[in-house]
């Protein structure tokens, strides 16, 4: 069994991420090589390098790869999978973008979003919005997978002596272009990597008040989430979603203000460590899932709880 | 511009799904069925698009058995103009999928294609980018806003962090997220229309697509249960109890 993981990374750096596709990896056995596509990416692939258990890294460094455009990014990544039994990446917005093409050109399915490895061809995976969890067993020789990153504990970022190896071969498909981007600049942690997150629901009635969040995130070093409803409302960006079609977490704290608790939001954040919701609805399904529950109306709770933290 | 947009039927949105008891496979006997709520999106955005010019013609395909031809009537009263069902049995896989609607984009040569993000009964998100790669489009996944040029399309995607802007040659492939747009109802008055606009049904072997299966579900079990923990009294309980008790702050 060999497993080549694609990482996670902004050229400069290796995303934890990556951690967790690893973990997953060495649970399936065998060698783990990761496969680090981007452009000046050295800092990346040096990362790759010192992570533990890893017994190779290569490095496809060319400028076409420079955002990461799924085009170009599939055709260098297809190209590595010869000679490896499985193909890896997180189930990242990037992992998700760019995998299926990979799959597709190497003509296998995807096993998308597992959370658990039975043998080297079954997987657990979560379906209807994790309502279910299915169990289903790949007949292709060659394995496509994007792993659920809050089901497998990150490896360790040192420990690991692999050697980086460069990789030829600039593929520019030609068909796609980077114009821009507009990424949220926050002192916050990032959502799916905060040990502490805070996330509003539709009871916060609109976005200005979601700036009560604020306080308690600055006092608990917390991230800022939200449920589906609160986007679909137009409260927050959709960046901030956890849930089913969103991201998933799983900090040490997670607490729900304002959210009722749907399938679709509980599939995002249940496995937190400890989860506290805040509802002035005592019949809210989040408290069936909260290790503590205040019925309170928000309003008043939350200048409350910045004042005691 | 012939505008072509993919739609799935599955279990409606407000149904809450279950394992069946012997975990063989989910509980669908007697479920309402819908449109995909992400390929309902991706039908508005085509819509939109002919309403502003933009588009000359919007075409729909759906890939299932004959129950689909709902999900199909349902886009087109939202207002687009002909159906086209690939018939398949089972649960076509997302690559498949993907095979089949290649073979349709041949036949049809759209200049855009529209698909929703992912399912929400396999939740894969996988078949708008494994048709790109089959076609050797450009994709833009997860889309929030699509505005078409002259020859391209500029696609604003909802990545990790942010928002990213892509512009892909035409033909090209384009995944909806949530904030794409808002669906609107179908009138009763187009449900009336939708029922005479042409619909074609073809077979796989029609568009040379020979469907496998790659992928067998073996079972199926509830989530695991998360127990409810204690209601406190005041934040000043809530805060000593996350301070002493659980030990988190």
């Amino acid at each position: 069994m060999k497993t080549l993981i694609v990482a996670e990374h902004d050229n400069e750096s290796l995303k934890p991420a990556t951690l967790n596709a690893v973990a997953a990896a060495q649970q399936l056995g065998g060698d783990v090589d990761i496969l680090v596509v981007g452009s000046g990416c050295q800092g990346a692939a040096e990362a790759a390098a010192s992570v533990a258990g890893v017994a190779a890294v290569l490095s496809a460094d060319n400028a076409v790869y420079e955002h990461q455009l799924a085009e170009n990014v599939s055709l260098a990544i297809a190209d590595q999978a010869e000679g490896y039994d499985c193909v890896m990446a997180a189930a990242t917005a990037n992992g998700k973008n760019f995998m299926p093409r990979v799959a597709a050109l190497l003509d296998v399915a995807q096993i998308s979003d597992i959370t658990g490895i039975i043998d080297a061809d079954t997987f657990e995976r979560p379906i209807y919005a994790g309502n279910v969890m299915a169990t289903v067993k790949s007949s292709d020789v060659k394995k496509v997978i994007t792993v659920r990153t809050t089901a497998f504990d990150a490896v360790a970022t040192e420990g690991g002596t692999a050697v980086v190896q460069q990789v030829d071969g600039a593929h520019d498909a030609g068909v796609s272009r980077f114009v821009g981007e507009e990424v949220a600049v926050s002192d916050r942690p990032e959502l799916t990597a905060a040990s502490v997150v805070v996330s509003g629901g539709r009871g916060m009635q609109n976005g200005d008040n979601f700036s009560m969040l604020e306080g308690i995130a600055d006092k608990l070093n917390a991230a800022i989430g939200a449920s589906r409803a609160a986007v679909d409302a137009g409260f927050v960006p959709n960046d901030y979603q956890v849930g089913q079609t969103g991201k998933i977490v799983a900090p040490d704290l997670y607490i729900a203000v304002g959210i009722s608790g749907a399938i679709q939001h509980l599939a995002g954040m249940k496995d937190s460590k400890v989860i506290v919701a805040i509802n002035k609805d005592e019949d809210a399904p989040i408290f069936q899932v909260a290790d503590y529950g205040l019925v309170a109306d928000l309003f008043s709770a939350l200048p409350e709880l910045e004042a005691a933290l | 511009m012939k505008v072509l947009v993919a739609v799935k039927r599955v279990v409606d949105y407000n149904v809450k799904v279950r394992a069946k008891s012997d975990g063989s496979d989910v509980e669908l006997n007697n479920v309402k069925m819908a449109i995909n709520p992400f390929c309902e999106i991706a039908v508005e955005e085509a819509v939109r698009l002919k309403e502003a010019g933009t588009a000359t013609e919007v075409v729909v395909a759906s890939i299932g058995d004959k129950s689909c031809q709902e999900q199909i009537r349902t886009a087109l009263a939202l207002g687009a103009d002909r159906g086209i069902h690939v018939e398949a049995e089972g649960r076509p896989e997302p690559l498949e999928v993907a095979k089949l609607l290649k073979g349709v984009i041949a036949a049809e040569s759209p200049d855009l294609i529209i698909l929703g993000k992912q399912s929400i009964d396999g939740d894969n998100n996988q078949t708008g980018q494994m048709l790109g790669a089959l076609t050797g489009m450009g994709q833009g996944t997860f889309a929030s806003e699509v505005s078409v040029g002259d020859g391209t399309v500029q696609v604003i995607r909802e990545v990790d962090g942010g928002l990213q802007t892509v512009e892909l040659t035409l033909p090209a492939i384009v995944t909806t997220d949530l904030r794409l747009n808002e669906p609107r109802y179908a009138s009763l008055p187009n449900i009336m229309k939708a029922k005479k606009k042409p619909l074609e049904t073809f077979s796989p072997s029609d568009l040379g697509v020979d469907v496998q299966s790659h992928v067998t579900l073996v079972s199926v079990k509830p989530p695991a249960e998360r127990s409810a923990g204690i209601k406190v009294e005041s934040v000043e309980q809530l805060v000593d109890k996350l301070k002493n008790e659980a030990k988190v702050i």
